[in-house]
Order: C-alpha cells, then structure tokens, then sequence
C-alpha cells in the first residue's frame, strides 16, 4: 500500500501513473483491448466503435465544460460540423481518412472559436443559450446547404482505407478508433498538466481571480472552444467513416444533451469521467433493449415502452447523479477502491 | 401589404402566448436564479391535463381549465420541493442540467401515459374568425391571445398588488432583507415554481388549442430562450415585450424568407436576432448588470 510520496527525480515527479499497480494494471487494459476484436462478434464491435467515438467526444466537451465551466449546448453540431467536412473531403477531394482526421478537426475548431467568441462579452446562462443558437442554426444549415451538405438525405461516403489497408468493416475500424481515443485521452490529460490546461481550471473556478492572476480570459476560453471543438470534429469524422452515411437528423439538440449527460454522470472536469460516462450512457439503451426483451415473454406490450423508457431513465440518472453523487462515476470508483483497499478494516 | 399586416397579427397573437410562458420562466429565474429548461415540458402536461379533463373524462371547458391549474401547480410544488430544493446554490451547469434531465422524464412519462400520437382538443372558443376591417384573424389565435394577455395582466396584478405578490418581488431583490422582515422566503421559492408551472400550463392549453398536443409539443419551450434573453432573464415586462418581438420575427421569416431558403426559416430566425442582440448588450434589452465582486 502507498502511505507516502517519495519521489527522487523530475521524471518519477512528472508521471501521469504513478504507482507501478496502476501502470501494471493499464497494461492489462491495453493487452485486453487488444485481445477484445478477436473474440468478440459483429455487434460488440459495433457497440466498442460507437462508444469509442462517444468517448472522444466527451473528452471534447470535458475540456470545455468540466475543465473550463463553459457549459456548451451545441457539440454536436461541432461534431456534425467535423462529420461533413470529412464527407465532403473524401467526396470531392479523395482525401484518405488519416488526411481527413485532422483537417475535420480543424474546421470543427474554427467553428468552435467562432462560436467561442462571444465569451468576450458574455458567460454563464447567456453564453450558454448562445451555443443552444449556434446549435439550432448549424441544424438549419446541416439541412438547407443542399449543395455541399445533401440536405435532409446527407452524404454516404465509400468505406475508409488507411495505407491501402481498408479499415470499412467494425474489426477494421476497431483499431482506428482505439488509435484516436488513446491519443485523445492523452492529449486532454496532457493539457490539464500544461499552463493552458490549469489556466482554464482557474477560470472555471473563479474567472475574475483568474483574471487579477494575469490570465487572458478571452483568449484561454477562445482556447477552450477550439480544443473542445476540434476533438469534437475528430469524433465527426470517426463518425462518417464508421456509418459511412450521415444526415442532419443524427446531430440534433438531442445529441448535444447526451454528450452534457455524459461528463455528468462520468465526473465534470475528470479525464477517467469523460471515459466512464461515455460508455455508461452509450450502454444504456442497449441494457434497456435486453432488460425488455426478457420482460417481452410476460407483457407482451413491454417492447413499446422501451423508447418512452429510454427517455425517462436518462432523464432519471442526469437528476439523481447531480442530486446524490455530483462527482460522478469517477469518484464512485474512487471510493470503492478507497475502501478495498484497507478491507476488511474501516479505517 | 395585406400579406404583411396578416404575419404581423399572428406574430402579435403567438408573441402574447409566447409572452406568458416566458413569464413562467422569468417568474422561477427571479426568485430562485434557477434556470428551467423543463419549461415546455409543463406546457405540454398542462395540455395533456386538459386533454384528459376535456376529452377522456368528458368535463365542460371552465371545470378543466381549473384541473390544469390545479395539477400544474401540484406539479410545480412537486418538483421544486423533491429536487430543486437540493439544487439551491450549486453550480450552473449543474441546475441547468437538472431541468434537462427534468425535461426528459417529463416527456418519457407523457409518452407512456398518453402514447405518442397526436391528440387534438374540442373547440374550445367560438369558432368565427375575428374579422378587423380587411384583416381576417384565426379565432383561435385571437382568443388565445386574449387568455394569455389576461393571465399576464392578472400576474401582474398579483405582483403589484397582493400581499404574496410584493413578498416574491422583495425575496427576488434580498433574501436576506426578506427573511428579517419576516418573509418565509422559501415558501416564496416554491410558490415561484407554483406560478411558473401554471403560467406555463395555460401556455400549453392555448398552444394546445391551436396546433393539438404530443409529448414532443415540449420542444416549442426551446423557443422561450430567445424570448427571456431577448428580454432580459430577470425582467418581467422585458419577457413580454421579447415575446412579441419573437412571435412578430418568426412569422415574418416564415412568411418572406421561407421560400427563398426552402423551409424552417421561421425556427432558426429568433435565434439569429437573439446572437445579434447578445452582441450588442449582452444582458439582454432590459437585463440588469450584474456588478460582481470578489
């Protein structure tokens, strides 16, 4: 058991897994990851690509609202945002989904900062209805911009290659998306160790401090939504290429409230959280579906609840996670660890 | 010009609906600094109250009208005492997701209830269309109108006037000077959500009214935020005056930009004028400053 902080040098200072447990036990999560593809089917593949695609995402908005306190109503436009540039590029252009990556991630961001720059004038509620405005009006043009966006019938995209390699199906693209979410999950743990990362924390916590601190609020928020909004982008264009078809309807209001939901019930401002959240609420609906079917045998109605249920139970969980555990999943691991560890003793 | 004057009374009559749900909402902001996305959500119950009142159960429109207030208020009081409570004083994101996560049981529950398919009421006013010189008016909206302005201007009265009225208007401007002079300031709060529910309720009847009901009747509450911003969150007669501005704007997209654009000009429309507000004064047209200290 670790009962102290012992640390000789920069390096041992610096690590993000400090004890050789945890690196142990990172190790067995990426040997099982890399086992997973192998055993599991079609579906479970599906369901790891989707929720790794959530978890960027999430990572994404993490940044801004849990790191930053910029409560964003509008991710997924900006997802949507990067999901269309990566269609209309591979569409037009040609350009191979390893291109596409970061170039959606780049338009998403500047649509971020576009969208970010009111903050100059304006924060809390009324900054956040004007992302719930950037939200609805990215929604019209997802739908009206026929030309470049296909209107209400989208875009379809061929299947992805990576150097010739084609990565279409779910075990392909399985190793794409576990390539971007640890380089997301990196990155965004990285940020929180850098000036701009404990910048943004300083905002959130109090902007004016922040400000008497020397800390260009603008500027830092600017930063914020372009970060956020970028990784947002990449979970786009992960998005187009796994689907391979989008229309507008997959990017509604909706959507930017799940990705809300998720940093909630994972933990606000926690990397773990991000991770834990997504695949928490990606995985509901499913445990949903199966806890119906089994109910279908009695009632044989129950299969027409599941849509109202699905609304009441995510509703029910963003309620009772801020009312009785508003640190999220995260510190819930937390605490089971804390008392494993000295159990069976108490204190 | 006539087509004009024709998008201008409608937007009026719809802005004055508009006007008495984003009371509603300015009524809980003010007292509780809460900020409640569940908004269109009480509207869409209320009408479903109603529905069931007038439709299922079989009662004339006065007694149901009653039943709606009653079990908007209930709901209110329901809500502000098992979860608003414990959200006094937290983070915004947090309240704001609260009422989110509110919003989705809501409508989760009507879907369950009531399915989700479309129901449509009795005709509840005369059905003659209100004729003012070459202007024909749907007596639908007119008379909604006339119901929203009536309740607002009753709202006011109260605030004005009676004794609770003025006891809510002082818990809005100082807890602190309220509680010494011996307001219980959080039966203020909870009867703020009382009122909110209702003002909302009656919003949902009248919407109701003109376009039937269906659990996702919740989504129009998304267009109160234009209107309380538009007006500022915590001014009252800004709340009216920005429902008029918004029922006017969005009838006037839909009427001249709707076929250049192809369609939905009209819901993206008050959210344009809304950021091109925010950027001028960003409090809103008649929100107050707030001076921060640290």
């Amino acid at each position: 058991m670790r009962i102290g902080d012992y640390k000789e040098s920069y390096a041992a200072d610096e690590a993000v897994f400090v004890t050789s447990t945890s690196r142990f036990w990172l190790g067995v999560l990426f040997v099982m990851l890399a086992i997973f593809p192998f055993m599991a089917g079609e579906y479970l593949l599906y369901m790891a690509n989707i929720t790794g695609i959530a978890i960027v995402a999430a990572l994404g908005l993490n940044i801004l609202t849990g790191a930053a306190g910029q409560i964003s109503l509008g991710h997924a436009a900006f997802v949507g945002i990067g999901a269309y540039t990566a269609a209309v590029l591979t569409n037009r252009f040609g350009l191979s989904l390893i291109v596409c990556l970061p170039l959606a991630g780049l338009v998403s961001a500047f649509f971020g900062v576009l969208v970010g720059a009111p903050s100059m004038r304006m924060k809390g509620l009324y900054l956040c209805i004007t992302t719930l405005a950037a939200q609805v009006i990215f929604e019209f043009f997802f739908v009206h911009w026929e030309s470049l966006t296909g209107g209400i019938r989208g875009l379809n995209i061929e299947p992805p290659t990576i150097f010739g390699l084609d990565v279409g199906s779910e075990f392909g693209f399985y190793w794409v998306t576990l390539v971007v979410v640890v380089i997301a999950a990196t990155m965004s743990r990285n940020i929180f160790r850098t000036r701009v990362g404990r910048a943004f924390i300083a905002i959130r916590d109090r902007d004016i401090s922040a400000e008497l601190m020397g800390i260009n609020l603008f500027r830092y928020k600017l930063y914020a939504f372009a970060v956020s909004s970028f990784l947002a982008g990449v979970a786009g264009c992960l998005w187009v290429n796994h689907l391979k078809s989008i229309t507008p309807e997959h990017f509604p209001l909706h959507e930017s409230i799940r990705y809300l939901a998720m940093i909630i019930v994972g933990g606000l401002g926690n990397i773990l959280g991000a991770i834990y959240g997504a695949i928490f609420m990606t995985l509901i609906p499913e445990v949903l579906q199966t806890i119906l079917k089994f109910f279908e045998g009695y009632f044989p109605q129950a299969m027409a609840y599941l849509y109202p249920l699905q609304t009441v139970v995510f509703g029910l969980l963003i309620v009772l996670f801020l009312v009785f555990e508003p640190h999220g999943l995260a510190e819930m691991w937390c605490r089971v660890k804390a008392y494993f560890r000295l159990w069976p003793f108490k204190h | 010009m006539e087509f004009f004057l024709l998008l201008l009374t409608s937007g009026i009559a719809v802005g004055g609906v508009y006007a008495l749900i984003a009371l509603g909402f300015v009524l809980i902001y003010k007292a509780t600094s809460i900020i409640n996305f569940a908004t269109g959500e009480f509207m869409m119950i209320g009408a479903y109250i109603f529905y069931t009142c007038s439709v299922l159960v079989g009662m004339p429109a006065i007694p149901s009208f009653i039943v709606v207030m009653a079990g908007a208020g209930l709901l209110g009081l329901l809500v502000e005492r098992t979860i608003l409570r414990h959200m006094l004083g937290q983070p915004t994101i947090s309240i704001v997701m609260v009422t989110i996560g509110l919003s989705s049981i809501l409508t989760g529950v009507a879907e369950m209830i009531w399915t989700s398919d479309f129901k449509s009421f009795p005709p509840l006013f005369p059905r003659a269309p209100i004729i003012v010189g070459d202007l024909i008016i749907r007596s639908n909206l007119f008379w909604g109108f006339v119901v929203a302005m009536t309740t607002v201007a009753i709202f006011a009265l109260i605030f004005k006037y009676a004794k609770v009225g003025v006891a809510m208007r002082a818990t809005a401007g100082d807890q602190m000077a309220s509680f010494s002079m011996g307001i219980n300031v959080r039966s203020m709060f909870t009867l703020a959500w009382i009122f909110g529910a209702i003002a909302a309720s009656i919003g949902g009847l009248i919407i109701g009214n003109i376009g039937g009901v269906q659990p996702n009747l919740g989504g129009i509450g998304l267009k109160i935020f234009p209107v309380v911003i538009l007006g500022g969150l915590d001014s009252i007669g800004g709340a009216v005056l920005g429902g008029f501005i918004v029922g006017i704007v969005e009838n006037l997209a839909g009427g001249y930009l709707d076929p250049l654009v192809g369609g939905g000009a009209k819901n993206v429309a008050p959210f344009v004028v809304l950021v091109l507000i925010l950027m001028v004064r960003p409090y809103g047209l008649f929100g107050r400053k707030e001076i921060e200290r640290l």
